[in-house]
């Protein structure tokens, strides 16, 4: 059985998950917040993956590093500065808010603003349509003259 | 021999489908008769010969004939009988191969179940639909042929990605494709539509049927491919904003924009422009999934091509599709007449700020996905958007249409009454803020879990108040359940549809109250997660018929009490010596205790990632709430395709225009 269970044992070689808990700071404040960096960084060699929940060998690496600087007295916006630097804005899951990403943030809101705004220019449109269906004074008169005509013949 | 029956099934396939694309849109053009019947007959055809042709592969799949190519790469004689049945589509070619049948069989029910539409427009969606079949059709003969053989045929197969051995293979994609590719037939009714210049609400009651079947089946497979990823990938993770679920949700959140207004469309003749329009760019969006996916742009888990070539060749029948289609709506669309006038408070209204806030979530999403790609083909510059960027854009954006969801309920026709229906639904208000408030008080922590579950109460409350007020007015119990049976399906079919987006969002508020706990242990050392105390008794190695498991024995104990007990355990295949994970999963209530095993150290101590995670399963039974009401909808006496027909022939026998 115990061989089995070593035979086993050294068939799982590698795979092991994200955070592990010997990676984890002693002190929950200050692990808290690096779970809280590590979920908005990106694992540089893994798909769409924050270092957080990625298994891969580097992403271990950074968690380490952003533990590392956290004890050594950064702050957040220290970490990912020092991070930025050195893996550029890839590295960020958010990317910043400059020049290159200034369609990206502001996408949403320029097409809620652009069709809202084409939305109210066609029913402003739509509108003197209406009040045209409407009848003018003089169409008005002669409804109630073939009216009353109307009610003035008997059954 | 087998094999080579299903190559010949698909080019013969492909033969007909170019004659049906051609034959009946000619014969509508032209008014021939004759011409326009051999659409029906030849979708019919054309959908069994796909058929041979699929079974053909699964034959070769299930007798592990390892001289064709794809089944020499993907199987292995010893996987488990339901994988090698859902094997067939998990790669590349077999994946190509379902979508051409699934393209095919929607034309197939449509030539079936549509004796009442008018000869010319079933004539041109199924030539259109055809156009489709044919395009995707070549695309996989030429570029991604399942069928290749090779000469000596290997002994052993090289079996199939390990992550992929998993029942959920077997519903997902086949879910997911029916949702995708349902869309196809709003586009060929859309196209049909603008050839013909046939637009009005008889065409919307025609095609919203296959936009509810779509739409239904969407919901569910992004479900499902969302537990899957949960249970699989070993965190509890179950949405990551990835490129390729987003190319899920995008065809998802047009179409549900697209079920809406076409619902204006049918009650009061309006936005038929718009509607249109989205029904082009509900499948648009598919296929720019396709695109995504299968091109290998995007290297993720689900790109099993990574072949430029294959890549081109989809985004010409992007192009082809897109393009052509936004050129005759261009074309077309100015000559349409505005329909129906409605006041800005009102049904109408409340179903075009839905659009407008639908149609924006989906550009963000649009945006976000394919913003990196453009940046760095453009400046070489790489960035990255991923869930952060999403969270921040997409949530803002969804909080007014759960808000707005209830109260356009609410909104009569033409001139609604907003105060009205503001008053009406206090309650669902009360309910609403009393439970965030409550639920604050009880949980602690951040404000927002509260917030989106008090919304959440206020969209499950308030769904059902439109329902109540037409039902309360019984004068006994029976008087009511009379009434509420006799409620059309379409109402009922709304609110709890409704109800179920309510529901996955109380789900998703109550991540927020998760325990997670990352420890290393011993066997027979408690664990606290939440109210549980979850235990390992014991490990034991286990052999399945590809590969070999160390299985933890793991008890859940509450208050002392063993109230259930799980075994998760760590797989590893032989084949292609690939390790992973099955996370032990036990519901209890509507919460989950999912625990996974990170590591095995050599002195027996486990490397544990624990969870207590309450109401997660509201996530998934929503989206499942959500489809029943789709279901509902479908089922309504108005949608059904019989009624559509006598409701066609009226329409028929109204004088010419």
């Amino acid at each position: 059985m115990r061989v089995i269970l070593a035979l086993l044992l050294a068939l799982l070689p590698g795979l092991a998950l994200a955070v592990q808990p010997d990676e984890m700071l002693k002190d929950p404040a200050l692990e808290a917040r690096a779970r809280n960096i590590s979920s908005e960084l990106r694992c540089l060699v893994c798909q769409n993956q924050s270092i957080d929940d990625s298994d891969a060998g580097l992403a271990r690496d950074l968690r380490l590093m952003v533990r590392e600087r956290l004890q050594a007295g950064d702050t957040d916006a220290q970490v990912q500065g020092f991070l930025v630097q050195r893996y550029g804005d890839f590295i960020l899951l958010k990317p910043p808010f400059k020049a290159e990403t200034l369609l990206l943030w502001l996408a949403p809101l320029f097409v809620l603003l652009g069709s809202g705004a084409a939305l109210f220019a066609f029913s402003r449109r739509r509108r003197p349509a209406e009040s045209a269906a409407a009848l003018s004074p003089v169409e008005q008169a002669k409804l109630s003259e073939l009216l009353e005509e109307r009610a003035d013949q008997p059954g | 021999m087998i094999v080579e029956i299903g190559h010949y099934a698909l080019v013969l396939a492909l033969a007909l489908a170019i004659v049906q694309g051609v034959a009946p849109l000619v014969g509508a053009l032209r008014r021939d008769a004759a011409l326009m019947a051999m659409a029906q007959p030849a979708a019919v055809m054309q959908f069994l010969l796909i058929g041979v042709s699929f079974a053909a592969l699964t034959h070769a799949y299930v007798t592990s004939d390892f001289s064709v190519v794809n089944v020499f790469e993907n199987s292995h004689s010893l996987k488990p009988l339901i994988y090698k049945y859902s094997g067939v589509w998990g790669n590349h070619e077999g994946s190509m191969l379902l979508w051409v049948l699934i393209l095919a069989l929607f034309g197939a029910t449509v030539a079936l179940f549509s004796r009442g539409m008018p000869d010319d427009l079933r004539a041109l969606v199924l030539a259109v639909q055809s156009w489709l079949s044919a395009a995707f059709l070549l695309f996989v003969l030429l570029t991604s042929n399942p069928f290749a053989r090779m000469i000596p045929a290997p002994i052993e197969g090289r079996d199939l990605n390990p992550l992929l051995q998993d029942p959920g293979l077997a519903i997902h994609p086949p879910l997911l494709y029916v949702g995708y590719v349902g869309f196809s037939i709003t586009f060929s009714f859309a196209a049909a539509a603008l050839i013909s210049g046939r637009i009005d609400a008889a065409w919307a009651r025609y095609v919203r049927p296959w936009t509810l079947i779509a739409w239904i089946f969407l919901t569910l497979g992004i479900a499902m491919g969302s537990y899957w990823a949960y249970y699989t990938l070993g965190w509890g993770g179950f949405w990551f904003w990835d490129p390729v679920e987003n190319a899920s949700l995008m065809p998802w959140l047009a179409g549900t924009a697209l079920l809406h207004s076409a619902a204006v469309m049918e009650k009061r003749d309006a936005l038929k422009i718009w509607t249109i329009f989205l029904a082009i760019l509900a499948f648009s969006l598919s296929l720019l999934g396709t695109f995504l996916v299968r091109s290998g742009v995007l290297t993720s888990v689900h790109s099993f091509a990574t072949d430029p070539q294959r890549g081109v060749f989809i985004l010409g029948i992007l192009i082809f599709f897109i393009g052509g289609s936004l050129a005759l709506f261009a074309l077309r669309a100015s000559a349409l007449k505005p329909g129906g006038i409605f006041a800005p408070v009102s049904r109408e209204g409340a179903l075009v700020l839905n659009n407008l806030l639908l149609t924006t979530s989906c550009a963000t999403v649009f945006v976000g996905t394919l913003y990196p790609l453009a940046l760095e083909a453009m400046t070489d510059e790489k960035i990255s958007v991923g869930a952060p960027f999403f969270n921040l854009t997409f949530g803002p954006l969804f909080i007014p249409i759960v808000l707005a969801m209830p109260i356009g309920q609410m909104l009569a026709w033409k001139r609604g009454d907003l105060y009205g229906a503001a008053q009406r639904l206090t309650l669902a208000c009360a309910i609403g803020f009393v439970g965030a408030v409550l639920l604050y008080a009880m949980r602690g922590g951040p404000i927002v879990p509260p917030v989106l579950a008090g919304l959440a109460l206020y969209l499950i409350v308030g769904s059902f108040v439109e329902i109540w007020g037409r039902v309360s007015g019984g004068s006994s119990v029976g008087a009511m359940f009379s009434r509420a049976i006799g409620l059309p399906r379409s109402a009922w079919g709304t609110a709890i549809a409704h109800a179920g987006i309510g529901l996955t969002l109380f789900g998703l508020a109550a991540t927020g109250w998760g325990v997670e706990r990352i420890v290393t242990v011993k066997p027979n050392q408690p664990v606290v997660a939440g109210p549980y105390e979850i235990i390992v008794r014991g490990l034991e190695p286990r052999d399945g018929s590809n590969f070999r498991e160390l299985v933890a024995h793991t008890d859940i104990l509450e208050g002392g009490r063993l109230i259930a007990t799980m075994d998760p355990s760590r797989r590893s295949f032989t084949t292609r010596t690939m390790v992973r994970t099955e996370a032990g999963i036990k519901t209890i209530g509507l919460g989950q205790v999912y625990m996974n095993i990170a590591e095995v150290r050599d002195d027996g101590s486990l490397d544990l990632r624990l969870y207590w995670k309450p109401y997660v399963a509201l996530i998934w039974l929503g989206a499942l709430v959500m489809a029943l009401g789709g279901l509902l909808s479908l089922s309504d006496r108005r949608l059904r395709i019989g009624i559509a027909k006598r409701a066609a022939t009226r329409v028929v026998a109204q004088p010419a225009e």
